[in-house]
């Protein structure tokens, strides 16, 4: 568990359409709803469908944030599309103790010898548990579940509203994504 | 009860509008303002805000427009950004000649060439002298504070002028953040009616913008000259009534953390968040550096900066402009102005940074001000430096 204490910097790397920006959004708006600060921003530049792109947050319980730069040196990054890993170095810059949080059906072993990184890791099937309960394989509400999971950063409940707001009638489904994701993640510590 | 939110800071500036019961709207999307107008005219089209949205050609029309809706005394919003900005440019000096309290958000933004969306004052310092009232914001927050203040600054009727409200492209306008939003009944309590004096109406006919001879031009320059710098009288006033409804405080210059610093970091606009953490941070190892941040640009407040300074021994200065060919940054050329005529004079360093969105992080602004202090103590040959600059 992530101390609750100070500031928590967390970058989600995805593909541009897979809704890496608007998984930053809503655990913002979460984080802001429990009474912290919170900023998410995505990476600012001429994304197109399919590119890798970024998205950050940053949470602090105690204090408001001054900081507007990108985040180099996050403590958590979270991976919405496994095949980024071999294009993207994800693991860049992350804090010592960090954690990269990974949509992938491989093994840990398999995870860790390609990110080449020493960081702690967790792990989930969102691609499938997207295909399953929303019926496509938009996996950014799902890995909420895995954030929350093994970060602890927000509450699971703390993401019924902000997700209610954003998908209306579709809300119920990325809940139920969200729920499952964060009862199917594994960490390894 | 005021409401927290978690809102994107361009969405909270449209809402801001609503709040201050905004008649038109005249706006041309343009990134990174594009999210304000748009939510505006969403709000429009659901019916949440009784106003006119105009949907115009460009941003040359968007002003035009403007200008025709404030004359018949609608409370006018719009916002623009960069190119937009500099494609409303001659217009610009039309609504403030002619005494037209329109407010307009800029999302401040490079320009042209090479292309850039990214964020900068470049287009800001562009239309410095279009007679506006301009104040900088940090943060979301401020940006919805400073959108209502604005109304009311401008519409008073010892001002009647126009007011830019600046906030960062991307770094603000893009960022969910916390934002209070405080309630419609004080907010109508706070922004009284707009009652502009003499109001284009067919029934009762009366010429704005006339022909101005030599006989009469100078006259009505040195004329409005006078109004703005007047105006900080009512900008500080509206401050202050502010702060006693909304308990939260706003000044022409601000400082942080300045007690006992020889050594003062001067910024503008939304880096100035991350310059504080770079001071509290340099405070840590015991360096005794502080900040000073414009948030009023125009009128400039001459005697609070002065005041603000009066300490200082050295003043790193940050721009985030160039005036190509010029003496140094446009924000440092305006201090080292103001300070001239002091007998005590500090050492201004003139730094240019984070063009065209180049982040300046926490630690880019501690490199900055050892730097600063270096040159101020063994001079450069340069009349200032580009930091991070590459090659």
């Amino acid at each position: 568990m992530i101390s609750k204490s100070r500031l928590i910097e967390i970058r989600w790397h995805g593909r541009g359409g897979q809704g890496a920006v608007t998984s930053a959004e809503l655990v913002a708006q979460a984080a802001i709803s429990e009474g912290k600060y919170a900023q998410a921003f995505p990476s600012f530049g001429p994304e197109r469908r399919g590119a890798p792109v970024l998205a950050f947050v940053r949470i602090d319980s105690q204090q408001p944030i001054k900081i507007r730069a990108e985040i180099a040196q996050p403590d958590i990054v979270v991976v919405l599309d496994p095949g980024l890993l071999s294009i993207v170095n994800v693991a860049s810059g992350l804090k010592e103790n960090g954690i990269v949080i990974m949509n992938t059906k491989k093994s840990f072993q398999d995870v860790g010898a390609t990110l080449k990184a020493k960081c702690r890791l967790a792990k989930v099937d969102a691609t499938t548990i997207a295909r399953e309960v929303l019926g496509v394989p938009i996996t950014n509400t799902t890995m909420v579940g895995a954030l929350i999971k093994a970060s602890g950063v927000v509450e699971l409940e703390s993401l019924v509203e902000p997700l209610q707001n954003r998908f209306g009638r579709l809300a119920e489904r990325n809940i139920n994504a969200m729920k499952k994701a964060y009862e199917d993640t594994e960490v390894k510590e | 009860m005021a409401k927290r939110v978690g809102i994107e800071v361009s969405l909270a500036i449209a809402e801001a509008a609503k709040l201050a019961n905004t008649d038109v709207v005249a706006a041309y999307p343009i990134t990174p303002q594009t999210h304000i107008v748009e939510h505006l005219a969403k709000l429009v089209a659901d019916g949440e805000l009784d106003a006119a949205y105009i949907p115009v050609e460009s941003e040359h029309s968007a002003m035009s427009a403007c200008l025709g809706a404030s004359a018949t005394g609608a409370r006018t919003f719009t916002a623009t950004a960069g190119q937009g900005l500099e494609l409303m440019h001659e217009v610009l000096y039309v609504a403030s000649s002619m005494q037209l309290p329109i407010v307009m958000a800029v999302a401040n933004r490079a320009l042209s060439s090479p292309l850039s969306v990214w964020g900068d004052h470049s287009d800001v310092m562009a239309v410095r002298d279009t007679g506006w009232i301009q104040i900088f914001v940090e943060n979301g927050q401020e940006a919805v504070d400073n959108v209502l203040c604005a109304f009311r600054i401008g519409e008073d009727p010892k001002v009647l002028l126009p007011v830019m409200v600046h906030l960062d492209g991307f770094y603000l306008s893009h960022v969910i953040e916390p934002v209070l939003f405080p309630e419609q009944s004080l907010v109508d309590k706070f922004i009284p009616p707009y009652k502009y004096p003499m109001p284009l109406h067919p029934d009762k006919p009366v010429t704005m913008g006339a022909f101005g001879p030599p006989i009469i031009y100078t006259e009505t320059k040195k004329a409005q000259e006078v109004n703005l710098r007047a105006s900080k009288e009512v900008i500080l006033q509206c401050w202050a009534e502010f702060g006693k409804t909304f308990k939260r405080h706003y000044s022409p210059i601000e400082s942080y953390r300045t007690e006992g610093a020889k050594v003062l970091l001067l910024t503008m606009g939304s880096f100035s968040e991350t310059a504080m953490t770079a001071i509290d941070r340099m405070r840590e190892k015991g360096k005794e550096v502080g900040l000073v941040r414009i948030r009023l640009w125009r009128p400039f407040p001459f005697e609070e900066f002065r005041q603000a300074v009066s300490n200082a021994e050295t003043i790193v200065v940050v721009d985030r402009a160039l005036s190509f060919g010029g003496p140094v940054g446009p924000v440092c050329s305006e201090v080292r102005s103001a300070l001239y005529d002091e007998k005590q004079k500090p050492k201004v360093v003139s730094f240019v940074a984070g063009l065209g969105g180049r982040d300046i992080t926490p630690a880019g602004f501690e490199e900055i001000v050892n730097r600063g202090i270096e040159i101020s103590q063994k001079g450069s040959e340069n009349e200032f430096e580009i930091f991070g600059v590459r090659g």
